[in-house]
């Protein structure tokens, strides 16, 4: 990671003359961002001319500390829910020693010099970075404006600046009794030359790090006022919906307007990269107008193969030799000899994203420039890409990074769909004319860009001791990097359809991780815990099938398989096991199952119980987790992440599956793609495990033990592996 | 043909297409968009309102269905059980991204209004009909046996 804290190269040249417009230059002349979130509820600017600029602020790229003594932290990551909001200022909180109530959450412009993901040098969210990229930068943020504070307050009181406390948004001086609000504070501080080194507090003496402050965007979201991309109103906006092709790969040949056009309110329809746009003056009318268009497609290059032969291929294929991923030792010839050898084949369907705002965008040109409200999870990426279907610099083109109704990954992608396909259908309007472009959960569900579809075939062999010795491992689906920024050298290993698998943190002599990357026509995306939403399923399944074939207990096999480099796996397994009674008898038509991951430095440990009734329906009543994420900035935000994302696990095993049937997706909502719900959420437990390290992220490692946990409870309970998902209920109760 | 409701207490007269669904009039031509769109086939709740009290999907229900009907939002919701519901969801810190929280607060707000002191299965009845991807459940279900001891 980067360790220059760049942000401060641009905050010196503006604290001299600090105004907001030197640092938050990028952004459209004056216009700062739509809403400021505070712990009481959030002022909505969007529509109102920004507030005047003063010079009485001091300001950094990351902090504005007001004289109306409020503290504003400019996130640069996109809230989906994970918690940026409240979880960021807290750390610019902690090294200010502001008071919570003072703190505000700001979206900050795209601006990769000043905003970039320091983990992937570009302005973005993901792969659980958010706090782990920001942490040093925030803390030093926060600390160098509590140094420019305490340095105007020494000035002003002629006390030695070492004798000076800051405590709850108050500067003191405790020989002369006088103290200061930051407020009163702010303009003199702004004069100053900011510090080229602060010192950072020791982590013991955090006192707001480790609290659960209240997330600052509570109030917004639970009265209907928080503002997402469907709400923002422009005035003289219109809609957009867009018909795409039912085959994936397939370009529009012909249309025909006609039966669209004699709508009352459609105002145009308009051929885009995409498919063909309708626009009109409300969404409802757009969407008819939408069904109602005639339109022929070239399927010369469209893929055409359903599920049923793209299972027959990966199976035919996971019986070949794939590409190394991992090699140790000679696990074939070890395998050859084994006392024991126990094969499993592990079938993974195609899952969707579906969070609960469908994308949407708004788009508005206006003098050459363009502004972009969306739930911006790229902004780099979409800045640049809205830029050139415009032919703008990406400068032009100002971002609003909204709030986001879920992401789970959909909206980070380097085609930028969905707001590509607004700024193509504002392009196609008079100038000035806002629009909103609308996906509808059709064209969600059916829109690709999907978890993977994957077929493993594992195989793992015992010595005459009941010891795993020999452990083979094939994995058959598509490339989710192929093709974007993030892609390797031609014809190397993703590492995102690896990960979890070739780096099995399990002490085994002999190992073979392969992969054979198939070339599919359906469009794939990073779906929550990317790779090892299935290799944490399938190693961690296969590993209870190997205990169970060594006649040991799943908890102890493991324990003795990890070596002392993955105390932190141990260290999870072991306050499960204590937290769930691991072992402790549970009664007739229960059991349990565990499992751990480690996913983007995280650790994560999960048992689950499940029963079964008289019909022999499977239910999960409990889940305990324990999870090792470096320190817990914020306990109950980690907790609520572990919740959610065992969650959005739980409902993948069990009932996610997009199927294809000659290449058409066979679902289009949330009746056919079916999601977890109130009835099948279990209870859950979440224990965090002390720690000075690090932190690492939460959004994302919550999910990838919670299948494999559910999948060998069933295993105890039914003595059948669950190796295809979704979880079948029939196949269970047979 | 213009149809006329109550919203959130006020009269209202929308000159819209009267098969357009409730969801899109009150958003797009009231600009009330605290309800929110998720499925438009009423599988989600996420656009959930109350229509002469009663829980309602907004994205099902015509406009011309509506006529005369009292209709409440999530921007008119008052009174003891919502400000209950709503305070028990801030201080359990319910939400994540947000979106279905409006149509799950609409659903607890009715169940509670019916039934004050709900039992788990109440719960799964009333709220399985609001999907929330950030599979907030825990805390939704917390959250309502939170509120019920206010009430």
């Amino acid at each position: 990671m980067n360790k220059k804290a760049f942000p401060f190269a641009a905050a010196k040249t503006s604290m001299s003359k600090p105004s907001r417009r030197d640092v938050l230059k990028g952004t459209a002349a004056g216009l700062i961002i739509g809403f400021v979130f505070t712990p009481r509820g959030s002022r909505v600017l969007a529509a109102e001319a920004p507030p005047p600029l003063t010079n009485a602020e001091l300001v950094n790229a990351f902090v504005r500390v007001a004289p109306d003594n409020t503290v504003t932290v400019m996130i640069k990551h996109l809230e989906m829910g994970q918690g940026v909001y409240t979880g960021l200022p807290t750390i610019v909180a902690e090294e200010l020693d502001a008071d919570w109530s003072q703190m505000r959450a700001e979206s900050a412009p795209a601006n990769a010099a000043l905003y970039k993901n320091l983990a992937f040098g570009m302005q973005g969210t993901g792969g659980s970075t958010a706090v782990a990229n920001s942490f040093e930068q925030l803390r030093k943020a926060g600390a160098t404006a509590r140094a420019m504070l305490v340095e105007a307050a020494a000035k002003d009181w002629k006390v030695p600046a070492v004798d000076i406390t800051v405590s709850k948004g108050v500067v003191s001086h405790a020989a002369s009794q006088r103290s200061a609000t930051f407020g009163a504070l702010a303009d003199k501080a702004a004069r100053l030359t900011p510090p080229a080194d602060v010192k950072l507090k020791d982590p013991k003496d955090f006192t707001l790090i480790g609290t659960n402050v209240p997330r600052m965007d509570n109030v917004e979201k639970t009265t209907g006022k928080a503002i997402f991309a469907l709400d923002i109103v422009r005035p003289g906006m219109v809609y957009a919906a867009v018909a795409r092709a039912p085959r994936f790969g397939a370009t529009m040949k012909t249309f025909d307007p006609t039966a669209s056009m004699r709508l009352k309110g459609v105002i145009s329809v308009t051929p885009i990269s995409s498919g063909v746009a309708v626009v009109a003056d409300s969404f409802w009318t757009a969407k008819q107008a939408r069904d109602a268009l005639q339109i022929t497609w070239d399927e010369s290059k469209a893929e055409k193969r359903g599920t049923p032969e793209l299972l027959a291929e990966y199976k035919k294929l996971a019986k070949t030799q794939g590409q190394s991923a991992k090699k140790a030792g000679d696990a074939a010839g070890v395998l050859a000899k084994a006392a024991k050898t126990v094969t499993a084949d592990f079938e993974f369907p195609y899952l969707a994203h579906a969070p609960m705002e469908p994308m949407d965008a708004v788009v508005e040109i206006k003098d050459g420039a363009c502004e972009v409200w969306a739930g911006c999870q790229f902004q780099t990426v979409d800045q640049g890409n809205v830029a050139r279907v415009l032919g703008l610099k990406p400068e032009q083109v100002t971002i609003h990074t909204l709030l986001a109704g879920g992401s789970f990954g959909r909206r980070a992608n380097f085609a930028s769909d969905f707001i590509v396909e607004t700024a193509e259908v504002a392009k196609t309007l008079p100038a000035g004319t806002p629009v909103k472009l609308i996906w509808t959960r059709e064209d969600d569900i059916k829109g690709g860009r999907y978890r993977p579809m994957y077929v493993h075939s594992m195989t793992a062999g015992l010595d005459a001791n009941g010891a795993l010795t020999a452990w083979s491992h094939r994995i058959v689906g598509q490339s989710i990097m192929k093709g974007t920024a993030f892609a390797g050298q031609p014809g190397s290993i993703d590492a995102t359809s690896v990960e979890g698998a070739s780096n099995l943190p399990y002490n085994i002599p002999n190992i073979d991780v392969e992969l054979h990357t198939t070339d599919v026509g359906v469009p794939v995306l990073w779906w929550r815990s990317v790779g090892s939403t299935h290799n944490a399923y399938a190693t961690e399944v296969f590993i209870d099938i190997m205990a169970r074939a060594a006649g040991k207990d799943p908890l102890a096999f493991r324990q003795a398989m990890l070596p002392a480099e993955h105390a932190r796996h141990k260290a999870v397994l072991d306050l499960v096991a204590q937290k769930s009674g691991w072992g402790t008898a549970l009664g007739a038509n229960k059991a349990r199952g565990i499992a751990v991951a480690e996913s983007f430095g995280s650790y994560v440990a999960q048992v689950a119980e499940v029963s079964r009734d008289a019909k022999g329906d499977i239910k999960v009543e409990r889940i305990v987790c324990a999870v090792d994420c470096g320190i817990a900035i914020n306990p109950d935000v980690i907790r609520a992440q572990m919740e959610g994302g065992i969650g959005y696990g739980l409902g993948a095993v069990m009932k996610g599956a997009i199927t294809l049937k000659d290449g058409l997706v066979e679902q289009s909502n949330f009746d056919g793609y079916d999601v977890l719900r109130m009835d099948e959420m279990p209870k859950i437990e979440v224990h965090i495990v002390p720690s000075t390290a690090n932190p690492t992220g939460v959004g994302e490692p919550g999910v990838p033990p919670a299948g494999p946990a559910v999948a060998n409870a069933i295993f105890a309970l039914t003595g059948k592996p669950v190796t295809v998902l979704p979880i079948n209920k029939a196949k269970l109760s047979s | 043909m213009p149809t006329s409701f109550t919203l959130n207490g006020q009269p209202v007269t929308l000159d819209v297409d009267p098969e357009m669904p409730l969801l899109w009039a009150i958003r797009e031509k009231a600009e009330l968009t605290g309800t929110k769109y998720g499925c438009g086939i009423a599988q989600c709740g996420a656009c959930t309102v109350h229509i002469d009290g009663e829980a309602a999907r907004a994205c099902v229900t015509p406009v011309s269905a509506v006529a005369g009907a009292k209709i409440t939002t999530i921007e008119g919701i008052s009174g003891k059980t919502a400000e209950a519901v709503q305070a028990s969801w801030q201080k359990l810190n319910v939400v994540q991204c947000g979106y279905c929280q409006s149509g799950q607060i609409m659903s607890a707000v009715a169940l509670l209004t019916d039934k004050p002191k709900p039992n788990n299965d109440d719960i799964d009845a009333a709220m399985s009909g609001n999907i929330c991807r950030c599979a907030t459940y825990h805390r939704i279900r917390e959250a309502i046996h939170d509120a019920a001891t206010a009430l």
